[in-house]
């Protein structure tokens, strides 16, 4: 890739200008789809977050309320009718979040030596690694999950080597768990996560990396002096893009962890059918999508901050 | 309400792809519950009228009336359960076919013809029914079985290894009918006691997922609540599953076939719903999906196996503790909706 396209620079020569505005006239096609097909359904469902329920899905429209917003943070209690906080939502709020969490350190920490792997390699076979990374692309999601419950539910492959070697006696209880949930979570992400990693590690210069070493730098200052600082953008990226789409994750909680704690990929879902309280479920998108908004702020700033280290 | 969500569906869409006539005349699009709908009856149906089916699933009926309220959607033929019925009805969604016109109707046994939640049949015809019971692996655990308790106070052997299907209504169903109310009960009291029974019977659950066959097969499941056809099913692969009539009290359901008011194919909807009340092709339909179909006649069409299949003939003794469920107030349905989500955070 070259870096002829990297402008910043304020004062453009004309015909620069000109391809500036050539640029925009290219993407304006995609800036109306964008348009159409993401902001406009947004504010659809800002608009409807505000309506009265309709008593079989959808809203009654032009009727408002803040029902919708109220009780994705309150609810009344179902027996005394006294108004508390909305502990059902809350907790599955706090359920999702906590995964994200975790399953974005858990990329971090199995991805960073990968990534590294990768761009330490000579560089014709570079190439080959990174296309490795992308292989789990080529299969639907939904058929991996599956794949994985193989692997690990009772007489599943794990299991049964485990018997047959006679390290355990009777099966461990795999599938259905948190643990399950997390290990297919970050199954699924760390793809996501090695490739910006990588792409930042590949533009670190070694020579500074020798240089720490020849000012007796040792192993682990070298990596938290130079080397994390300059990958600290692709790092963050990584997580970003971990982080969000874990937020709203749907299939691998449901199939893993056996459905019986909701995520609110599910609680979304399920307000939207069987709960047929569509403001309900608009109110708790915009909530997702404002957590993640906030997300994304905190990497641009923090990115900002960073990329003016060493531009 | 046979369903076996996600991977069926990816299956049955690559299925459905693949069933079609070269010149076909017509067309019929059928929206139906996943691995519910046999193809042979589907083929049998298009080489009789030179039409082209198309099914294309859903996973509940709650999907159904969202899609079909939505518009767009191209259907020509629903199959919501009894308790949607009168919904789809209410919202307009539903063509009033005049089934009990056609030639064929004189098959419909009589218990299903003045049903409540379509009285003699103006609009559906039906299709399947049966009953959400609760299924035991008998080499796990050789109790009483025909009771609720085995999901909702599991006996020591079954704790970790019942699976519940996901339905608020069913399972709402059977834990008010086990706590002493009845279906659509508004008494604080007993649903008080509903949910805290619910909170304290989950912590002994594995899961709460569809797909129950397979893992009964490969013994990850010791038990489950959950339809009478899939635990049919479960039982040919492996001996040891049996179906439980809960004492307590246990929903049946019918899921009947209608045809969408905006249908393209009206006439082609028609030939389905007349065809499908033929005894020979509704047993079809039967040995496809194991469950009981609405048709006099058809078991002379069926294979022994379903014929005689314990799961499909609900014991005298149980009969009267099962219950339809019918469809509650918007209130009481909202009410149910939050005490479901309580129980499922």
């Amino acid at each position: 890739m070259t870096t002829k396209t990297d402008v910043t620079n304020n004062e453009l020569p004309p015909y620069r200008k000109r391809e500036a505005l050539n640029r925009w006239i290219i993407s304006l096609p995609a800036l109306s789809i964008i348009m159409l097909a993401a902001i406009g359904p947004i504010l659809i469902m800002l608009l409807y977050s505000f309506m009265v329920k309709g008593d079989y899905g959808g809203v009654k429209l032009w009727e408002f309320s803040f029902d919708g917003w109220i009780n994705v943070f309150f609810q009344r209690d179902i027996f005394d009718e006294t108004l508390g906080l909305a502990d059902a939502h809350l907790t599955i709020f706090w359920r999702s979040l906590k995964l994200s969490i975790l399953t974005t350190l858990a990329a971090l920490a199995f991805g960073l030596p990968t990534a590294y792997f990768i761009a330490t390699r000579p560089k014709h076979t570079r190439e080959i690694w990174v296309f490795l990374i992308t292989i789990p692309f080529w299969a639907n999601l939904l058929i991996r999950t599956f794949a994985i419950q193989e692997v690990i539910r009772n007489e599943g492959i794990i299991n049964n080597t485990l018997l047959a070697i006679g390290i355990i006696d009777s099966p461990i209880q795999m599938l259905y768990t948190d643990g399950a949930i997390l290990f297919g979570m970050v199954y699924v992400y760390l793809p996501l996560m090695v490739l910006p990693l990588y792409a930042s590690i590949e533009k670190l210069d070694f020579r500074l990396v020798e240089a720490g070493y020849d000012l007796y730098a040792t192993r682990l200052k070298v990596l938290r002096r130079i080397i994390l600082p300059m990958i600290k953008p692709g790092m963050i990226a990584g997580c970003i893009l971990v982080f969000i789409p874990s937020l709203g994750a749907y299939v691998t909680p449901r199939l893993l962890g056996g459905g019986k704690n909701m995520m609110l990929g599910n609680l979304i879902e399920s307000q939207f059918g069987a709960g047929r309280n569509w403001p309900l479920g608009s109110a708790i998108s915009i909530t997702l999508m404002l957590l993640v908004m906030f997300a994304l702020i905190f990497y641009v700033r923090n990115a900002t901050r960073s990329g003016a280290n060493h531009g | 309400m046979k369903k076996c969500k996600l991977l069926t569906t990816a299956v049955a869409l690559a299925l459905s792809t693949g069933i079609s006539t070269a010149h076909a005349e017509g067309e019929l699009n059928i929206f139906n519950w996943g691995d519910y709908t046999s193809p042979e009856m589907i083929e049998k149906f298009e080489k009789a009228y030179d039409v082209k089916v198309t099914i294309t699933d859903f996973d509940s009926n709650d999907t159904a009336l969202t899609k079909i309220k939505a518009g767009g959607h191209g259907f020509d033929i629903v199959v919501p359960s009894a308790n949607y019925v009168p919904i789809f009805v209410k919202e307009g969604l539903l063509l009033e076919a005049r089934p009990d016109l056609m030639e064929n109707f004189k098959n419909v046994d009589e218990q299903w013809v003045n049903v409540p939640w379509d009285q003699g049949r103006k609009y559906t015809v039906p299709w399947l029914w049966g009953l959400t019971g609760v299924v035991v692996d008998t080499s796990v655990y050789d109790g009483d079985i025909n009771t609720s308790s085995i999901f909702l106070d599991p006996p020591k052997e079954l704790i970790g290894k019942v699976n519940v299907a996901p339905e608020k209504n069913d399972v709402m169903y059977a834990a008010i009918r086990y706590m002493g109310g009845e279906w659509c009960t508004t008494d604080k009291e007993v649903l008080k006691k509903v949910r805290d029974k619910l909170v304290e019977a989950k912590e002994k659950w594995i899961a709460m997922d569809y797909g129950t066959i397979e893992k009964f097969a490969s013994r990850d499941y010791a038990a489950a609540y959950y339809w009478n056809g899939a635990a049919m099913r479960a039982r040919e692969k492996n001996v040891d599953v049996r179906l439980g009539y809960p004492k307590e009290g246990f929903p049946f359901f019918m899921d009947s076939v209608g045809i969408i008011k905006d249908a393209k194919n009206v006439e082609n909807a028609k030939l389905f719903m007349n065809f499908i009340m033929d005894p020979e092709n509704a047993a079809m339909i039967s040995e496809f999906a194991k469950y009981s179909n609405g048709i006099k006649g058809s078991e002379k069409f069926m294979s022994e196996e379903l014929r005689n299949a314990p799961e499909l003939s609900v014991p005298d003794e149980y009969k009267a503790a099962g219950g339809f469920l019918d469809s509650c107030s918007p209130e009481t349905s909202n009410l149910y909706t939050r005490i479901w989500t309580d129980i499922n955070k």
